[in-house]
């Protein structure tokens, strides 16, 4: 094998990239059905989006361990700096942004900050002394870390890209070793402090969507309106679907956002539990490669990088597809390559990109070794 | 655990930490996968059966056509009540988000009057929210578009094309046909079907669009449309076309019925028509009326106001539901009694303006007394004293029995909500009711239809009917294609003809109604006139003043006389005598013989009187408006209680005319007027 395949390629990771690009083009099929089979609407733009964020995957993956290293802080701090631009010209322009518009391309920093949070404190328990891992001097600065950026996109306000943010950095911290009692006292606060924020800092609006979640039926027509018809559209298909186009939920607009966060949904109508059961299979596959770069991983910092990744993109999974089956409450996280939209394609073809890096690096380091 | 314990933190602890940890978050992760695929299999296998109802709900919607109304014919086949084909717009008040402002869009976009509006708002006020409300109907396609290019903006309003109900002829057959209305919340608990809630639909609320519902109804259709969230309809699945209504053919003549309550103008009163063979009813005319075109959107303020403001009652069927003493309308009913009892009509008795009955005198109408009288000139002459002398011969058990026979009394087995049919007095009667035994002026004041008697115009016509013909005829009111054979009364011939002859005298020769000869060359019209005094004449001289004081007019009538086809009734109430009721009789039979010249007398009539009926109810409406605008208190909600209240109006005012009959025979007893009067 070996031998006729060049060896660029061969090394390739084919166990991850192979599952993902059926992923993508199934999201692209979906995209076409719920576009009313239409190519132009959603197809085309997903497909695009993917050639090229997978060639930026590519050139990440090809960059050296030591840049990496180096470039940790510079990036967060430019990521950071974004995130306080987007804010200041919100408070100009009267009205809260979670855009920056450069003229040619539209960024949202927040995005970045999701991998960059998650280098950031690799880099920083790479560089924090061993004996010092379970003292304060390995919590409060990665706290700090954390906690600025957690901050702004929730000042956007973005719930549940901030969730995504600490999300990631909590199982960097976790991996990285800081003693166990600390998350488990974290946990026991937070049981404590969720009631009291619930009674006391919530809006009134914030503890409605709550109140919904638990009880979906009880606003047929409001915000529980978007669960019930996702479970309308998931529980009708069946187990084989309704058939590729025949989705009367997606198609007569029942379902909400179809195409982006709701996009499992129109997925299972149209082919039911087995069409689930392939995403899901496929995330697991892509997941599992990932847990395995990240175990592989030649040192601390590349392990630490790959697991807060494969972290982030296991995220946005598991709420959006906790979301759609009525297990989460609704907030505004799209399925990873099969949602229609830019910048979760980008984050997540960052995390790949980075997964790819390391699985490199532990390459090499296993051949120089 | 190891990580606990400070001292010996070191790069292969963390490693191994690492490793453990990842192994713990990796199944954690593959626990939620686990979980989220089970979570999958259980709504989209084990619920699957709901959730794909509810997507077919969802998708699916199902609307009910209203079904297209029979119609009711007259006995010509000229449509008394059809359907018409129209836009409208109803509004489901449920359904709106913001009702203030969609009522105030719809009417900037139907150009709705305040007044209009007004009544928009209490309709909606008065709905239980899930019924359909119409806010308009009849729309032309201009106004109608407007309202369904702006539906995104307007939830809740509902659009659509549809058939509403027409009555060509409006208030001349408001009382007789009814009209229809959107159910009530009452209806629809009653009879708990999706159809009553259907916007456009229809029910009847009044008269024989009541009666009749069951026929006329029809089936409904159904159209199945796919639709998206927002309610557009993407494709119709499948409709299944409503079935209309059975058509009912009524024995009424819809020309004469319009002729008829158009003739009766200003006046408050009824006209009767009944065929002398079959016992159809041409003409059960009742006014003044209502338009029960605009009666089935509902009652607005204003309309509620003419009606409860008016005098003349608009709301009361006067055929069936006005009691009256029918005064010397039943002289030749009686007369025809002493025939068959033997009396010979040649016999005569000598009147000197009054006759002592007991202890107490009482008067002929004509003071100066009619000289010696037999028993045609009793009737021509409406000789009071004939009668008074003869009834005290031969007794009230032979008078009351002819009385039933001819009707009075009688409740005819007709298609109606109610009719009041009033009493015929008699001994038993009265000790039963009264506890008194019965006195010999009691049968003097039954003999010229004063006292405890009183009858319905309808009972009237019937008598009148009755004696031309000598059958038993029976009203009816449903066309069938077999006409009835009414059986003989077993009245001898000649006796039919002295009452005939008789009654030709009241109109052709010198009886008290000849202004009533009809202006047709070879057809005479018999008949007999009535006064029905209303207040004592203490009060009043019952022939001007105040209106209410007024003496009824009555007039039975046929023609030809000689060969008797028609009969009828005319009561106009208050109308000061039966002057004001032989003329509407001989128009009406004029118009049924030669509708030319009977158009020409209305034409000239209602040139001073303003116009039709129904143009005087606009003008009238107009009027208001102008003067009132929206500052009028609010109509009841439901219409029925409407037609409620127009009964309960009839019943009140029946009872009132039994007590005044009461106070009347009280009156007799001291030596005043209580003579029955041409």
């Amino acid at each position: 094998m070996s031998s006729i395949i060049p060896g660029p390629i061969a090394r390739k990771p084919w166990g991850m990239l192979l599952p993902l690009t059926v992923l993508v083009c199934f999201g692209a099929t979906v995209l076409y059905s719920a576009a009313g089979g239409s190519i132009g609407t959603y197809a085309k733009s997903h497909l695009i989006r993917f050639a090229l964020f997978l060639v930026m995957a590519f050139i990440i993956a090809r960059a050296p361990r030591e840049l990496v290293k180096f470039a940790a802080f510079p990036l967060y701090v430019a990521v950071t700096v974004l995130l306080v631009l987007v804010e200041a010209l919100g408070a100009i322009g009267g009205g809260s942004q979670r855009w920056l518009d450069l003229g040619f391309i539209v960024l949202q920093p927040s995005e970045f900050m999701k991998p960059a949070i998650v280098l950031v404190l690799a880099r920083f328990y790479d560089t924090l002394p061993i004996a010092m891992t379970a003292s304060w001097r390995a919590l409060i600065p990665a706290g700090a870390l954390l906690a600025v950026p957690a901050a702004l996109v929730m000042l956007q306000p973005d719930l549940g890209t901030a969730l995504a943010i600490t999300f990631g950095a909590v199982v960097v911290m976790f991996l990285a070793g800081l003693p166990l009692r600390w998350f488990i006292g974290a946990g026991a606060a937070g049981m404590v402090i969720a009631p009291l924020a619930y009674l006391f800092v919530l809006h009134d609006y914030q503890r409605n969507r709550l109140k919904i979640f638990l009880d979906p039926e009880s606003d047929p027509l409001g915000t529980g309106y978007h669960i019930t018809q996702s479970k309308i559209a998931i529980g009708s298909g069946g187990m084989f679907g309704k058939g590729f186009g025949h989705g009367s939920q997606s198609h007569l607009n029942y379902l909400p956002e179809p195409h982006t966060d709701f996009v499992f949904a129109t997925m299972a109508e149209e082919w039911g539990l087995m069409g689930g059961v392939l995403v899901l299979s496929i995330f697991f596959l892509i997941l599992r490669w990932g847990t395995r770069v990240a175990r592989n991983a030649p040192d601390r910092f590349s392990g630490l990088l790959a697991s807060g990744m494969v972290a982030t993109m296991f995220f946005y999974v598991a709420i959006n597809l906790m979301m759609v089956m009525g297990l989460a409450p609704v907030v505004g996280i799209p399925l990873p390559f099969m949602s229609h939209g830019g910048s979760s394609m980008l984050t997540n073809m960052i995390c790949i990109g980075t997964l790819m890096m390391v699985d490199r690096w532990s390459r090499r380091g296993g051949m120089v070794a | 655990m190891a990580l606990g314990s400070k001292q010996h933190i070191s790069s292969a602890t963390l490693r191994s930490s690492f490793d453990r940890r990842s192994v713990v978050i990796g199944a954690l992760q593959g626990g939620l996968g686990v979980l989220l695929a089970a979570r999958m299999g259980y709504i989209a296998v084990v619920e699957n059966e709901k959730y794909q109802m509810e997507a077919e709900s969802n998708r699916v919607n199902l609307a009910l056509i209203p079904p297209r109304r029979g119609w009711i014919l007259d006995r010509n086949g000229a449509p008394l009540a059809s359907n018409r084909a129209d836009f409208r717009v109803d509004v489901i008040p449920d359904r709106m988000l913001d009702p203030e402002r969609e009522i105030h869009t719809l009417g900037g976009l139907l150009q709705l009057t305040t007044i209009q509006l007004q009544d928009l708002r209490d309709k909606i006020a008065g709905a239980s929210g899930f019924q359909p409300v119409e806010v308009a109907s009849g729309l032309d396609w201009d106004r109608f578009a407007s309202v369904s290019v702006r539906l995104p903006d307007l939830p809740g309003v509902i659009p659509q094309r549809g058939y509403t109900r027409y009555y060509p002829t409006g208030p001349a057959v408001g009382h007789l046909i009814g009209f229809v209305g959107p159910a009530s919340a009452e209806e629809y608990r009653q009879e708990h079907t999706p159809l009553l809630v259907t916007p456009g639909f229809k029910l009847g609320k009044d008269g024989l669009e009541k009666q009749f519902e069951r026929q006329l109804r029809g089936e409904p259709g159904a159209r199945r449309s796919e639709v998206t969230a927002s309610g557009r309809i993407v494709r119709d699945l499948e409709t299944r076309e409503d079935v209309q209504g059975k058509t009912i053919q009524l024995t009424i003549d819809g020309p004469l019925q319009d002729y008829a309550a158009r003739r009766i103008g200003l006046e408050s009163g009824s006209v009767v028509v009944m065929d002398c063979l079959t016992g159809d009813l041409l003409c059960m005319a009742s006014m003044p009326s209502f338009d029960p075109n605009s009666f089935s959107d509902g009652i607005g303020r204003l309309e509620w106001k003419m009606l409860a403001d008016d005098d003349h009652v608009p709301l009361r069927n006067k055929v069936l539901k006005g009691l009256y003493p029918p005064g010397s309308t039943v002289k030749p009913m009686v007369a025809m009694s002493f025939l068959e009892a033997g009396l010979d009509p040649e016999e005569t008795t000598v009147c000197a303006g009054g006759l002592r009955v007991g202890n107490r005198v009482f008067h002929c109408w004509n003071h100066r007394g009619h000289g010696q009288v037999n028993m045609s000139k009793a009737i021509y002459q409406s000789c009071d004293v004939y009668f008074y002398h003869f009834a005290q011969r031969l007794g009230m058990d032979v008078i009351a029995p002819m009385a039933k026979r001819l009707g009075l009394g009688q409740e005819f087995p007709l298609p109606v909500s109610s009719q009041f049919f009033g009493t015929v007095p008699d001994p038993a009667w009265k000790l039963r009711k009264y506890g008194k035994p019965w006195a010999s002026f009691d049968t003097v004041n039954a003999t010229i239809g004063q006292g405890y008697m009183l009858a319905n115009p309808l009972q009237l016509a019937v008598m009148a009917s009755r004696l031309a013909s000598g059958n038993n005829l029976m009203p009816r009111l449903l066309l069938d294609k077999t006409p009835p054979r009414p059986a003989s009364l077993g009245f001898s011939a000649d006796h039919i003809t002295i009452i005939r002859n008789a009654m030709n005298e009241v109109v052709n020769g010198g009886g008290t109604a000849h202004r009533a000869a009809l202006p047709i060359q070879g057809i005479k019209m018999a008949g007999k006139t009535g006064t029905a005094q209303v207040v004592s004449l203490n009060v009043s001289s019952g022939k001007g003043g105040v209106w209410k004081h007024r003496d009824h007019g009555l007039f039975i009538f046929f023609a030809p006389f000689d060969n008797p086809r028609y009969a009828g009734a005319v009561v106009i109430e208050h109308g000061g005598g039966s002057g004001a009721a032989y003329p509407i009789a001989r128009d009406v039979m004029t118009f049924l013989f030669d509708p030319a010249k009977g158009m020409d007398a209305l034409h000239k009539l209602e040139a001073g009187w303003g116009g039709t009926a129904k143009e005087r109810l606009a003008g009238e409406y107009a009027t208001l408006a102008q003067e009132y605008g929206v500052d009028v208190p609010r109509a009841p909600v439901d219409v029925a209680d409407i037609a409620r209240a127009g009964d309960a109006e009839a019943r009140a005012a029946a009872v009132a005319a039994a007590a005044q009959a009461e106070a009347n025979v009280e009156a007799a007893s001291s030596p005043t007027r209580i003579e029955g009067e041409p």
